[in-house]
């Protein structure tokens, strides 16, 4: 039986189809049919936070670059589809001359936070908004080209580990500043909020809701794939190769800088994604979203879940978040003490994260179960048949 | 210095009064170096020692800081006539609860991270999460001051024009003692011997009978330790709360970065010349820019010269 | 597992379980009879799905009890808690008592903005008391204008908006400002230095302090304008050019944290209430002063009174004030919380909102959202603290200004109060354009 290597790369070893399969009823069936439309839109908004640990998983857990700043790249393509959504609103209240929003503007027709400030005509930086293809393809080139650059600045020049770590995050942090004080350019601390239409559709309707989670999951499953195929082929192994033994790369030939560059830039691409449908929605963008704490929290999802498993990065960020949702509403002492002990255990005893666990323990499992239990017969062959296929483990 | 006219020109200020600004804002940087050294004097010597980076330092921090509040209620209240000398006493007990807390958190959790310096990062955050809400539980979320001895208050005039804050000289003051005192340590006594000697080769150490794993623990415990002399000078300054830690941690790392990770010097270096800048910076443009300005200058040349102004190893 | 895994996962349960349990019960009438069921019964007074039930209604607060803005919000979770549970003693609203639904914001909008959306799809609540900063108030009102809530909003903030679901308990700008800064000019300060932390609220205070001063002032400039990042705790340069301009008056508005640390350090530098006022001003009238809007007695509690006695505040309420109201207010407050309790002007101004909204709906005679907004405007708060408080068309109070002068032990001796209660006017056409 030969299979073609492209299948092979998209969809992995057999028991890595079975999960991802599994991925796919939960989000498609399991979850909408037992959340209520406010769930399912708190789901929605973890998904888009998710696609930042899912680039995680790839430049951290596969190249070993930790980005403690991904949060950068996540506000830029948040910000920029809000920066479109409030031109739309904007031009929506300028229709309505007569209203109470209307008349208290100065200049009618300018977001409001700009008049706010005393500002009377949009600023160039806003003008590439106006048109919906442009701001697709600014919200990927921006923080792409960010990421290039401080990619390209970083690692030609051979700085990494701890040190890129640090520089990523001083780098969230300026980005922060510089929206907060930029008012008139960014909404400042507020952020830019009240964002009502999306090409003349409106945002917080029902079937608006329920076609962006469905948007937002598909997108992250098409990430999910992405993943999976370049950790599955050639790239994949030169990545972990690069993060295991850098110099021994190089010696072999390879330009290990532009290798990591390209990663870094993937991650920071598919954060940006997240960051778009999350502005999409929740219904605004906030420079708070794009300071050092969230940026950390990334990292905790992709570590919980498991940084070696892009399913388990979607995992771990469900988790983690309704996690945090639940015990903040019940036990809002302990949250932060289980957080940061399940942080610490997560990095000390199992690396790996959830999908180390399961996969370590789940065939454990099964044989205990298997040896106990008498069990229906095809159960016991699609084990055995996932079982049988050699994994490539990292 | 012929660039004054243009600056005077520009702030629109006369030239006496630039002169008196100077000496100011020159003193005000001086602050500045003095917080940002006293910050990163702890977070040297662990990195330089152990290449760990404690995420958790700002709050051993505020953890120098709340002994200082607690003390300092606690005087208040029941030894009002003790009040001039406390706060000596509050800085060495704000050295010993630091010391004690990074000895516990070093034997707990460190020490089985040392091969993983990423992964280190990321347990001290989550021991910073733990320690801030401690903080939130114990003391409650409110910012909270202590109260400063008589001396420490009010400012220094040694000229018409000139008035230098108190509790800036001694700031300066500790900043410069803690970083000799350091030094000295490193360089004469047993511990600084181990010290030295763990860091230019760990096993050839272990073979000549020294204890580097306690020796780890004791250093790591001295970097906390002086953290939390640092959050006891801070009070003088400014106020605590539990998540105080958090403002001065990345400016620590950058400073510590920036001087070449492990140098003493370089740190001393770094420290001057950002704090200069900023404050320099701060006084003809606004706060914010004068930050981010810094920021980016500072990881531009981090960028052309990747081991910081005074590199300690050639190999990475 | 090893001695130290156990010994950890032992303490972090042992903690758990000594936060969880006594996480703090209020104690509500159980089995409590609606004994006016009869003249309102359920399905007269809420036909929009609140909930009501006949001998309960439930409302949310939504405030930061983590994170920095903790420091001023818990007053205001405090204040409403007291007001609430005197409510219920009084027989509730509409014979029902009230329940609370507390949801933490954490100091972060976009959280304040999930809450919201918590407490009004999926809980229906009847009201929120809730958010501080304008940035959560703004996080949240594209939620409350959708799903027609109601939010009951306690700070002080800088007008621009009169949202139908929003009723305005704080003062806005021209409230706060205008007459603040006619006192000052009436002390004789010409020359005003402006500054503030950096984000919406003192930006646009300043802006309409400026046109004040420089259009309805006589003789009267603006000699400096400076912002600083909230958080920020180096203020040095700033008070360098401060002594350098050498301005009448110091118009300060820092938010927050950085207070502490912008006291502290103006003391340190040498400026104090006494320090300033020695000095002459450029009218001759009398001595130069700092006047805030923004730091209230929860500030000073962890400024030290001894680093900012001799400062004004211009605000509309001190916990110093001397009226029988007060006096009965600030008593309870402390049997409740403590007689170190302190109590700022946006904490009375959160405790002024359920009393609001219980009268506006026996006024309206039903829970719904539109009859309840329709009732409010002229309902009458006889016994706030402050003064008896009015609500306006426009969703504000009316309110008196007063001018507090700061004391050491961290209280407000007041010096001037405004001969009238102001009309509130978010929109002031004199100061947009």
């Amino acid at each position: 039986m030969v299979e073609s290597s492209f299948k092979r790369n998209l969809f992995g070893s057999r028991g890595e189809v079975v999960t991802f399969i599994l991925l796919v009823i939960v989000l498609f069936a399991v979850l909408p049919a037992s959340f209520d439309i406010f769930r399912l839109n708190l789901t929605a908004k973890y998904l888009s936070l998710g696609f930042a640990a899912l680039g995680l998983v790839l430049c951290w857990g596969y190249g070993g670059i930790l980005s403690l700043g991904q949060g950068l790249y996540w506000g830029l393509g948040g910000y920029c589809m809000a920066a479109f959504l409030k031109l739309e609103a904007a031009a929506l209240i300028a229709k309505d001359t007569s209203s109470d929003t209307a008349r208290a503007l100065t200049t009618v027709g300018l977001p409001d936070f700009m008049d706010w400030n005393q500002i009377t005509e949009l600023p160039y930086l806003w003008y590439p908004f106006k048109s919906f293809p442009l701001t697709l393809i600014l919200m990927l080139f921006v923080p792409g080209l960010v990421a290039w650059i401080v990619g390209m600045a970083i690692f030609k020049r051979r700085v990494s580990g701890v040190y890129f770590a640090i520089i990523t995050q001083a780098l969230c942090w300026c980005m922060e500043i510089l929206f907060v004080t930029r008012q008139g350019l960014t909404g400042g601390i507020n952020g830019i909020t009240d964002l009502r239409t999306i090409l003349g559709f409106p945002l917080g309707t029902k079937g608006m809701q329920d076609f962006l989670y469905f948007l937002t999951a598909a997108l992250a499953l098409g990430c999910v794939l992405l993943c999976r195929f370049l950790t599955h082929c050639k790239f994949g192994q030169l990545l972990i190769a690069i993060r295991d033994m850098e110099n021994r790369v190089r010696f072999s030939g390879y330009d290990v800088a532009n290798f990591k560059v390209f990663v870094f830039v993937i991650a920071a691409l598919m954060s940006a994604v997240g960051g778009a449908l999350f502005t999409l929605n929740v219904g605004f963008m906030s420079p708070k979203l794009v300071s050092i704490e969230p940026s950390v929290y990334m990292v905790i999802f992709c570590a919980l879940g498991g940084r070696l498993s892009p399913v388990g990065a979607i995992y771990g960020t469900l988790l983690v978040c309704f996690g945090r949702t639940y015990f903040s509403e019940k036990f809002p002492e302990l949250w932060m003490f289980i957080m940061g002990g399940a942080f610490i255990a997560v990095t000390m005893w199992c690396p790996k994260g959830l999908a180390g666990l399961v996969e370590t323990y789940l065939p454990k499992l099964w044989k205990l179960l298997a040896s106990r239990v008498k069990l229906p017969k095809f159960l016991v062959r699609a084990a055995d048949w996932m079982g049988n296929d050699a994994e490539r483990g990292c | 210095m012929p660039n004054i006219p243009i600056f005077a020109a520009i702030g629109g200020y006369e030239l006496e009064e630039l002169k008196g600004i100077m000496i100011m804002q020159g003193f005000a940087g001086i602050t500045l170096f003095s917080v940002f050294l006293l910050m990163a004097l702890g977070l040297v010597i662990i990195f330089g020692q152990m290449k760990v980076i404690n995420m958790a330092h700002g709050e051993f921090l505020t953890a120098g800081a709340y002994t200082t509040v607690f003390l300092s209620e606690m005087t208040h209240k029941f030894m009002p006539g003790l009040m001039p000398i406390y706060f000596p006493i509050a800085m060495l007990a704000a050295f010993g609860v630091a010391f004690l807390l990074g000895w516990i958190v070093e034997y707990l959790l460190i020490r089985h991270l040392y091969s993983r310096p990423l992964d280190t990062l990321l347990a001290t955050w989550g021991i910073s999460m733990i320690m801030q809400q401690g903080f939130r539980l114990i003391f409650g979320g409110r910012e909270a001051g202590a109260i400063m001895p008589e001396w420490l208050m009010g400012s220094w005039s040694p000229a018409e024009g000139v008035d230098i804050p108190i509790n800036g000289i001694f700031l300066f003051t500790t900043a410069v003692f803690m970083t000799l005192f350091i030094f000295f340590l490193l360089q004469r006594s047993r511990w600084g011997l181990c010290v030295r000697a763990t860091v230019l080769n760990r096993t050839m150490a272990n073979a000549v009978g020294i204890n580097t794993a306690r020796t780890d623990r004791t250093t790591f415990a001295v970097g906390c330790g002086l953290a939390g002399i640092a959050g006891a000078a801070f009070t003088t300054y400014g106020s605590v709360s539990p998540a105080a830690g958090s403002l001065y941690i990345i400016d620590s790392f950058i400073v510590v970065v920036f001087g070449g990770a492990g140098s003493l010097i370089g740190t001393v270096l770094s420290a001057f010349g950002i704090a200069q800048a900023q404050s320099i910076l701060e006084f003809f443009t606004s706060g914010v820019i004068a930050k981010v300005m810094v920021l980016l200058a500072v990881i531009v040349i981090l960028m052309i010269r990747p081991q910081g102004l005074v590199a300690m190893k050639v190999r990475r | 597992m090893n001695f130290v895994k156990t010994s950890t996962f032992a303490a972090l349960a042992a903690l758990a379980l000594g936060v969880v349990l006594p996480a703090g019960a209020e104690d509500w009438q159980e089995n409590w009879k609606n004994p006016e069921l009869a003249k309102y019964p359920t399905a007269k007074v809420n036909t929009t799905g609140l909930m009501v039930d006949d001998n309960y209604v439930t409302v949310g607060q939504l405030h930061s009890v983590t994170g920095t803005m903790a420091i001023s919000e818990t007053g205001s979770v405090e204040a409403e808690r007291l007001a609430i549970q005197q409510i219920n003693e009084a027989g509730g609203v509409l014979g029902r008592q009230i329940k609370i639904i507390q949801e933490d914001g954490a100091s972060d909008w976009p959280t304040f903005n999930e809450k919201a959306k918590k407490l009004l799809i999926q809980n229906k609540v009847a009201a929120v008391f809730g958010c501080w900063t304008s940035a959560s108030r703004k996080a949240v009102l594209p939620v409350f204008e959708k799903e027609n809530g109601l939010l009951y909003y306690p700070t002080f903030y800088e007008g621009l908006e009169a949202s139908k679901n929003v009723f305005y308990e704080g003062q806005e700008a021209t409230q706060q400002i205008i007459w603040g800064l006619d006192w000052a000019y009436a002390q004789g300060c010409r020359t005003f230095y402006l500054l503030g932390s950096d984000y919406i609220w003192p930006r646009t205070s300043n802006k309409i302090a400026r046109i004040h001063i420089e259009r309805y002032l006589k003789d009267a400039k603006v000699v400096g304008e400076d912002y600083y990042p909230l958080g920020n705790t180096n203020f040095n340069s700033l008070i360098n050019k401060i002594k350098l301009k050498n301005p009448d008056c110091i118009y300060s508005i820092i938010v927050g944290g950085s207070n502490v640390a912008w006291f502290k350090q103006l003391k340190a530098a040498g400026i104090t209430g006494d320090s300033l006022a020695k000095k002459k001003n450029s009218s001759g009238q009398g001595g130069k002063l700092l006047l805030t809007i923004s730091t209230t007695e929860d500030e000073i509690l962890g400024i030290g009174g001894e680093n900012c006695a001799g400062f004004y505040t211009c605000a509309k309420y001190f916990q110093s004030l001397d009226n029988p109201n007060n006096k009965a207010f600030v008593e309870a407050f402390k049997k409740k919380y403590g007689k170190d309790a302190v109590i700022g002007d946006v904490s009375q101004a959160a405790y002024e909102g359920p009393w609001l909204w219980v009268k506006s709906v026996e006024k309206a005679g039903s829970f719904d959202v539109d009859k309840v907004v329709e009732a409010a405007p002229d309902v009458v708060f006889d016994n706030a603290p402050e003064g008896p408080v009015k609500i306006h068309k426009n969703h504000h109070l009316w309110s008196r200004a007063k001018l507090g002068k700061m004391l050491e032990n961290g209280q407000f001796e007041v010096v001037a109060e405004s001969a009238d209660q102001i009309e509130p006017d978010p929109f002031p056409e004199k100061y947009i354009k």
